[in-house]
This record gives C-alpha cells, sequence and structure tokens, in this order.
C-alpha cells in the first residue's frame, strides 16, 4: 500500500535500540493495521526449562504493533501516539524455537483516541497466542499530543 | 533439573538475583532485585539498548511491560514456594508518564493468592516514588510445590 509517511514511521519502530536488540521486523502494512514479527533467540527466553521466550517479549511485540496501529492513514513525522493502557490475554505458551508473530488493526479511531485489537500467533492468527486490546492518544499537527508533564 | 528445584536444593530458594542471573531474558534487559524487608523491589539501571524513543529519549513501552510482569512474578516467587515459575494469564497496563533513560524501580502487591491464581498489582517509579511511570494489575497461575506449606495459604 502506498503510505510513505507510515512506512517511515514504521521504520523507525523497528529501527530503535530496544527493537534491535529483540530482532523486530515489519512483515506487512495495511490500510488500519500492520504485521511484525521477532524470531527465537536464545536471550529471550523467559524460563530455562523450556526454552520458551519470556512473555514480556509479546507484550513488546504487542506494543508495536499496536502502536504503530494507532497511526492514521496519510501520517508523518509530525504525528505521535502514547499508549493509554493496554491488556493482553495469554492464550498459550509460546513454542520455543519458532518465529512470533503479531497482528493489529485500529478498529475505531476518534480524534484523540485510537482503539486497537491485536494478537500473537506462530502460524495463523486463527490460533493466537495472546490477544490484546489497547487505546492510544494521538496527536496530529493540529491537535498536537501534550508532552507528559516531567 | 527444573530452575526453581535446583535452587531450592541449592538453598537459594529465594535468592531472586541468582534466578535473575539464570534466566537469559533477565539478563538481557539487566534486571537486579534489591529486597526491603519481604518486599522485592527490582532495579533495572539504564542501558542503551532498552531505548524505544531515541527523540524523546525514553525507555521502550513493551519493556517496561515485560518490568512490570517480571516485578509481579518476583513477589510471588518470594512469598512462597513455586514447582515451577508463575504463568501470567491476562495483565493490564496502564501508562502514565514516558519513561525517562534513567534507572527504573518497581514493587508489587499481592492483592490476593490463592492455590491456583494469584491477582497482583505492581508499579514502576523513576526519581520520585510517588510519582509511578506505569502500573499493572495481572492474573498469575500458580504451580504450588506438593506438601510444602506455603508463606500464604488461601
Amino acid at each position: 500500500m502506498n503510505d510513505p509517511g507510515r512506512l517511515r514511521i514504521a521504520e523507525h519502530f523497528i529501527q530503535v535500540a530496544y527493537a534491535r536488540a529483540l530482532g523486530l521486523r515489519l512483515v506487512a502494512l495495511t490500510a488500519t493495521g500492520c504485521e511484525m514479527a521477532v524470531p527465537y533467540a536464545d536471550h529471550l527466553i523467559g524460563d530455562p526449562d523450556t526454552g520458551v521466550i519470556h512473555g514480556g517479549v509479546v507484550t513488546a511485540l504487542l506494543d508495536n504493533v499496536s502502536g504503530l496501529a494507532a497511526f492514521p492513514q496519510g501520517s508523518d513525522q509530525r504525528v505521535a501516539v502514547a499508549t493509554l493502557d493496554m491488556r493482553i490475554d495469554y492464550l498459550a505458551a509460546a513454542q520455543p524455537g519458532r518465529e512470533i508473530h503479531a497482528r493489529a488493526d485500529c478498529y475505531r479511531r476518534t480524534q484523540d483516541v485510537a482503539f486497537v485489537r491485536a494478537c500473537a500467533f506462530h502460524e495463523s492468527a486463527e490460533e493466537p497466542i495472546a490477544v490484546c486490546n489497547a487505546t492510544f492518544m494521538v496527536g496530529t499537527p493540529n491537535v498536537p499530543l501534550a508532552r507528559p508533564a516531567p | 533439573m527444573k530452575l526453581l528445584e535446583e535452587l531450592r536444593d541449592a538453598g537459594q530458594g529465594r535468592d531472586l538475583g541468582e534466578l535473575l542471573r539464570r534466566i537469559p531474558y533477565a539478563r538481557f534487559l539487566g534486571l537486579q532485585v534489591e529486597m526491603q524487608g519481604d518486599e522485592v523491589i527490582t532495579v533495572l539501571p539504564f542501558a542503551e539498548h532498552l531505548v524505544g524513543n531515541p527523540n524523546l529519549p525514553a525507555l521502550h513501552g513493551g519493556m517496561i511491560g515485560a518490568m512490570l510482569e517480571m516485578t509481579s512474578v518476583l513477589q510471588l516467587l518470594y512469598d512462597a514456594s513455586c514447582a515451577r515459575l508463575p504463568k501470567t494469564i491476562d495483565v493490564s497496563f496502564d501508562f502514565l508518564r514516558f519513561a525517562r533513560c534513567t534507572t527504573t524501580y518497581g514493587r508489587a502487591i499481592v492483592t490476593r493468592r490463592g492455590r491456583r491464581v494469584a491477582n497482583v498489582r505492581s508499579e514502576l517509579w523513576q526519581e520520585n516514588r510517588g510519582t509511578p511511570i506505569a502500573l499493572s494489575h495481572g492474573h498469575f497461575l500458580l504451580s504450588p510445590l506438593a506438601g510444602a506449606a506455603g508463606h500464604i495459604e488461601a
């Protein structure tokens, strides 16, 4: 899809230090959402008995896809979003050795708030590892997002 | 050999620092613990690889979520012996302020601990304990140790 502004934001998301440390990559960008993935890696293991990736990695992945989905179409670098809240249900343990994908969709947008649904999975979104609901404040050049007070 | 069992056998059942050293993801974050009586305080010194927004600059929100979850789990492990690491069933995060590039602290309150499920609230702060940067509220599945009396029974 042709939305160079949002593509640049997506590229920025996966280039920040923590995303690079996780090995985050962009899989797809759609009109109202996106898909990203994190490869399995030893340093991300949360349970050395089973080799299962730490839940915090799934959290970070869901936070990233949801955050990106919160950017409206045609966004540029002047648009900012801030996570208000996020709820995650962990439906199944991630399987060791397999890449984890996550897909997010912004299903409702008001002037200030974006409502996003996301899920994490291995092969198919029909068999989710975790599902997530998140809300974001969205600041645009006309309605700037207030900088958080110090 | 299971991790928690190994630590108990070595007399380190409540040595959360040693536990963290054996969890790769905790080592990757650089997470540490300090005890204040029976309260677990998690401490995450700033490191470059934790940055999520280089413009503000701020720590990564997903990493903040991970620290909240770990803070909850560590307090559960300190309060009573578990056969396996508690599993997160669900967790809800509130992000109150952006996380500055400095040391972050966390603590958890176990609101209710049943035999199988615990309800835990956690919070993170930076310079000032009175102004938390993020909160969480989650449910965790416990695996009680067979035959062992926990410190708290419900």
